[in-house]
């Protein structure tokens, strides 16, 4: 059984088809790219497997549970974890305690255990306490765990967020363009966290990315749409030979 | 030992004020205007958990204090006094002492309960919509108990000086003090248990980023309900204890004037966090008492404070930060968890 599987995925905003009938199957510790121009409808992908859209066609099965109607963070406790563009860390709240909300499914106690305390609420708190402090220290982060993300660069702040969604313990992860905005030393430090973490933890990967060097570096195989349409799925050798590919890129060459 | 230092002076604090009280060294306006301070901390510090922690505006805090206050008096008044339409007094006045702690959970758990109104909008509204909405709440809550013949409509609602009667019969100490001492300390204490939770963590979460909350496992609509339940839940507790205070109530006395009030209070402390809540609700009990000789002026100084307090520190006396993030040494002392 797949660990993603989607079908016949379709997304309609009014008159615009943002995403027309894409298919895709994820393995167990795969490492996936989704290219495509901008406005191909990669983001809205991402959107509908997370559960943050409803699609208007087709299905997505999570480990073999179909997602539909679902609400994101019931997708999320499926295994599903994402980062976004633009980064969205709580920004008042420190790094510690992000690391801690995003763990929020397991906290699993109830608000009478939290008034009193309880032995489950002591343990629970701990558990994910320490959860948060070891990947911290796994992804060197623990320098800055009582800092706010708000005051530490860029490339920090794309760290802390792939640590929180590391958080989730994800078997599918989601990077929406993980190198956007990053200088090229911290794009190597990027490509070295990535490949770090999918030989560490048990956990599939599927990113969107236009840096090039970040896709054919990591992934096995490469998926490419436009205007919501899959026009090449392959491994990267395969894709950089790909006519469609580089006519959907760099236009057609005849005048 | 340090790490209880806090609570024993707390309760040390509380026994020395009620004996002051007893024995005539702080007379009974002192005695008034620290009650009063009390349930002010009580509703700013649980409005805070709503328009602080999480972000929204919810101006119609009055309202659920209202229903708290009716709730808890209908039920003493029932139980221990005579009134021409409930009837006779169904228990002993001894057992006032008893009774009185349910009656104001009652009031709470209604309070609670009507707090869905608000609680069941946010779900798919935000910012001013359902700021609009807590106005709506408010408006329902006073003009339902304006119209209800059998509780006094708009003349209002008496008789539960009998359970505080009642109490003094069993013991003569300043029972209403001591209640409001410790519903204080109840909901500060309950307050601050519930955001230093990893559960309670998601209400600024959702302030923050509501999508990336909801992305991250956090529950939203669940972490709504029980911020806007909780928060009118105490609300309603401090509206019980204010009726048995007071002896009467009045639908009006808990309008649009009283939860802009209590916002006042928030806004003058700080959106997060609970010591300011405290602070910002004593100075302003103490700034109205002050301010009495200026009669109706001081609703045009008040206000006027409020807009320089917003022109030269807009995030109020102490911002997001709690007292011990300030003095880290009193972190030592300072565990009130």
């Amino acid at each position: 059984m797949p660990l993603l599987e989607a079908k016949g995925l379709t997304r309609r905003f009014g008159g615009l088809i943002a995403v027309n009938d894409f298919n895709i199957e994820l393995g167990e510790r795969e490492m996936v790219a989704l290219i495509g121009p901008n406005g191909a409808g990669k983001t809205t992908v991402f959107n509908l497997v997370s559960g943050f859209y409803q699609p208007s066609e087709g299905a997505i099965t999570i480990n073999g549970k179909d997602t539909r109607s679902m609400r994101p963070h019931q997708v999320t406790s499926l295994g599903v974890a994402r980062t976004f563009q633009g980064i969205r860390l709580w920004g008042e709240m420190t790094v510690l305690d992000n690391i801690r909300v995003s763990q929020h499914y397991r906290a699993g106690y109830s608000l009478l255990d939290c008034f009193l305390r309880t032995k489950k609420y002591m343990g629970r708190e701990a558990e994910i306490e320490r959860v948060a402090w070891e990947l911290l220290e796994a992804m060197d982060l623990k320098e800055y765990a009582l800092e706010l993300p708000r005051n530490l660069s860029y490339g920090l702040q794309r760290r802390v967020e792939i640590a929180r969604a590391m958080s989730l313990k994800p078997s599918l992860l989601l990077l929406d363009e993980p190198a956007a905005g990053l200088n090229s030393a911290d794009v190597e430090g990027l490509i070295k966290l990535v490949r770090w973490i999918h030989e560490t933890f048990p956990v599939t990967i599927w990113m969107i990315e236009h840096q090039m060097k970040v896709v054919m570096s990591l992934c096995t195989r490469i998926k490419v749409v436009d205007f919501g349409a899959t026009i090449a799925d392959g491994t990267p050798t395969e894709i950089q030979a790909n006519p469609a590919v580089i006519k959907a890129y760099l236009g057609d060459d005849t005048i | 030992m340090q790490k209880h230092t806090f609570t024993i002076s707390l309760f040390a604090g509380i026994f020395v004020l009620t004996a002051m009280a007893q024995f005539g060294v702080i007379n009974q306006y002192l005695v008034s205007v620290i009650m009063l301070m009390g349930v002010n901390i009580m509703l700013s510090t649980s409005l805070n958990l709503v328009n602080g922690y999480m972000g929204e505006f919810s101006c119609g805090h009055g309202g659920f204090m209202c229903v708290g206050a009716y709730v808890s008096s209908i039920v003493t008044v029932l139980l221990f006094s005579k009134n021409h339409i409930l009837g006779a007094p169904l228990l002993p006045p001894s057992l006032a002492l008893f009774a009185f702690p349910l009656a104001l959970f009652a009031g709470a758990a209604v309070a609670a309960v009507a707090g869905l109104v608000v609680a069941i909008p946010s779900f798919k509204t935000r910012g001013d919509y359902l700021a609009i909405i807590t106005l709506a709440a408010n408006y329902i809550v006073i003009s339902a108990i304006d119209n209800m013949e059998i509780i006094g409509g708009p003349r209002g609602f008496m008789g539960m000086n009998a359970t505080v009667n009642g109490m003094e019969g069993l013991l003569d100490i300043p029972w209403m003090l001591l209640w409001v001492l410790f519903g204080t300390v109840f909901t500060v204490w309950l307050l601050r248990r519930f955001v230093s939770s990893t559960l309670g963590k998601g209400v600024p979460a959702i302030a923050q980023d509501e999508i990336a909350a909801e992305i991250m496992s956090v529950d939203t609509n669940r972490m709504k309900l029980i911020a806007f339940m909780l928060s009118s839940g105490l609300a309603g507790l401090a509206g019980g204890l204010f009726a048995h205070i007071l002896g009467y109530v009045n639908p009006h006395s808990f309008d649009i004037m009283k939860s802009t009030e209590v916002m006042v209070m928030v806004y003058l402390g700080g959106m997060g966090s609970l010591s300011g809540a405290t602070l910002s609700a004593i100075l302003f009990t103490v700034l109205l008492e002050v301010l009495r000789p200026l009669e109706i002026w001081k609703w045009v100084v008040i206000p006027l404070l409020l807009i320089l307090l917003m022109q030269f520190r807009p995030e109020g006396i102490m911002g997001n930060k709690e007292l011990s993030d300030l003095f880290p040494k009193l972190k030592k002392y300072y565990s009130f968890k």
